[in-house]
């Protein structure tokens, strides 16, 4: 019996283990809570992350074969699972109204009168004095309004996650653009890229209707929904709320992909840093990846595809070119 | 307003991983040394029981060390890693004469080929999967390839090879432990196991 066998748990039994989380990560329903399991396990010693590690990576390698013998891939998972339902067809703007009741005070914000931006690949937690949240996401601006009695916001561009205490006397007031959020006390996603304005709502329950002065159109938006509005139509789509908490990984500073399409998590990475990823075939771009990572290291990510997908991955100046 | 479907995991090759600077530090360059790390400890070791063990204290010792700070070069700090618990063993146990971990300055040499080009390497590793998989025990294989090739749920490989869902369980986390010491394990240049 040697020293090292007191210290490290023996290496088959270890492997085993690891084994049989593979299996699970790879057939069962896997959550957020089984994700923090084998997170907690791979801590308690590196024995368990070294076994996990290489059946991982090995495991990994054998997608390869599934994406070199099945040339037809599917289209984009989110694509096709979203059914879309165009619920609106609205000009301009869209309020969105939603109905939970916490008794509140006025509002006075901490910083008034002030504009918060974060720079590409920045965050910042903004702390209002009624309890409310909002979090700003990678190279976002987001203005207050001064001490008046309205609570309003202005998010100019970017990414803001709000968790909102409600008061039915002063809805908080969220500026897109031209379109227009009303939270009565739930917790969602804005997000604003160009004219397009997406809403997510993780709970509680909203109201969304137009707001060109004589609101004529109303959708309800229960957990799960993703409003998407643009100048012209607004469409409203269902999905799983645990999905939708993937989306604020960002706010603990890693982007979360779940059969996530290489475009798209490219595309997800390419907001968070200077230094742009190309795909440079467009075959690969509907190779699917999935997994938690750090949304500031995006070479990183890039010699994940690598390890991951066997992609070619190469910098080439100020970008970072993925191809066969 | 519709839900996705139910199995809209399925049919689909994915990768899916948790990444940090030393998990992929150590999948990309310490775990493609296995084959001649292997080389080195049974080379060097007499008990081959004890090997799976070896090993496994190399890759801790290794991790550990690389999420303090990445060496520069994987391959002489993985070889010296061996060769010092090889040492610490062999000093412990009085079995093995010490100077049978000498040879680490030979093998280190002899690794740092060329690199092929790139259309080599993926032919190559494709070779290498489909020789990985065909290495796998029939059981095995046929589970692993409905999962990871077919994308089937575990239920409906049950179905299909018509034993319980704990069997495919256990053909499947045989097949993925197979899987590992097949393509780091086994030596790039044996063609054949013997």
């Amino acid at each position: 019996m040697s020293a090292a066998e007191h210290i490290l748990p023996d290496a088959s039994a270890a492997e085993q283990r690891a084994a049989e989380w593979l299996e699970r990560r790879a057939c069962d329903d896997w959550s957020e809570t089984s994700a923090a399991e084998l997170e907690a396990w791979l801590a308690q010693s590196p024995a368990h992350a070294v076994a996990f590690m290489r059946l991982e990576a090995a495991w990994n390698r054998t997608t390869r074969l599934a994406a070199l013998q099945k040339p037809m891939r599917r289209a984009s998972a989110k694509g096709e699972q979203s059914s879309r339902v165009p619920v609106l067809k609205i000009a301009a703007a869209v309020v969105v109204t939603a109905a939970v009741s916490v008794g509140g005070s006025l509002l006075a914000l901490h910083q008034e009168n002030q504009t918060f931006a974060t720079t590409i690949g920045g965050r910042e937690a903004l702390s209002l004095v009624d309890g409310s949240k909002i979090e700003l996401n990678t190279d976002t601006v987001l203005r207050m309004a001064e001490g008046s009695s309205q609570r309003k916001v202005w998010l100019d561009k970017g990414e803001a996650y709000f968790d909102i205490k409600h008061d039915a006397a002063h809805p908080f007031v969220v500026m897109v653009g031209n379109h227009r959020v009303t939270d009565l006390g739930t917790k969602f996603i804005v997000r604003q890229e160009g004219d397009r304005v997406e809403v997510k709502l993780l709970e509680g329950s909203a109201r969304l209707d137009a707001n060109d002065g004589a609101p004529s159109q109303t959708a309800v938006l229960t957990p799960g929904d993703v409003a998407i509005a643009t100048a012209n139509a607004t469409s409203v789509t269902k999905r799983p709320v645990k999905e939708l908490a993937n989306d604020l990984g960002w706010r603990r500073g890693v982007l979360m992909f779940d059969h996530t399409t290489l475009a798209e998590a490219v595309a997800e990475f390419n907001r968070y840093s200077r230094q742009k990823i190309v795909i440079a075939d467009p075959q690969i771009a509907k190779l699917e990846i999935g997994g938690t990572f750090p949304s500031d290291d995006v070479k990183l990510f890039g010699r994940a595809t690598h390890i991951a997908l066997g992609l070619h991955v190469e910098e080439r100046g100020s970008t970072i070119v993925i191809s066969q | 307003m519709t839900e996705p479907p139910e199995n809209g995991r399925e049919g689909r090759a994915h990768a899916t991983m948790t990444v940090s600077e030393a998990r992929i530090w150590f999948v990309a360059e310490v775990l493609p040394l296995e084959s001649v790390l292997m080389q080195y400890i049974q080379r060097n070791w007499r008990n081959q029981s004890e090997i799976a063990d070896i090993r496994q204290e190399v890759y801790v010792r290794v991790y550990e060390a690389a999420q303090r700070e990445i060496p520069e070069h994987a391959k002489p700090f993985v070889l010296t890693t061996a060769r010092n618990i090889l040492i610490n063993r062999v000093r412990r146990e009085h079995v093995v004469p010490i100077e049978a971990v000498a040879d680490l300055e030979s093998l280190g040499a002899a690794a740092d080929e060329p690199s092929p080009d790139r259309a080599v390497m993926a032919r190559e590793e494709l070779r290498r999967l489909q020789m990985a998989l065909d290495h796998l025990p029939p059981r095995s294989r046929e589970a692993v390839v409905m999962k990871q090739i077919e994308g089937l749920s575990r239920r409906d490989i049950a179905a299909r090879m018509g034993v319980g869902e704990e069997t495919v369980k256990r053909h499947l986390t045989n097949g993925m432990r197979a899987l590992a010491d097949f393509l780091y394990g086994e030596p790039t240049d044996l063609r054949k196991k013997p």
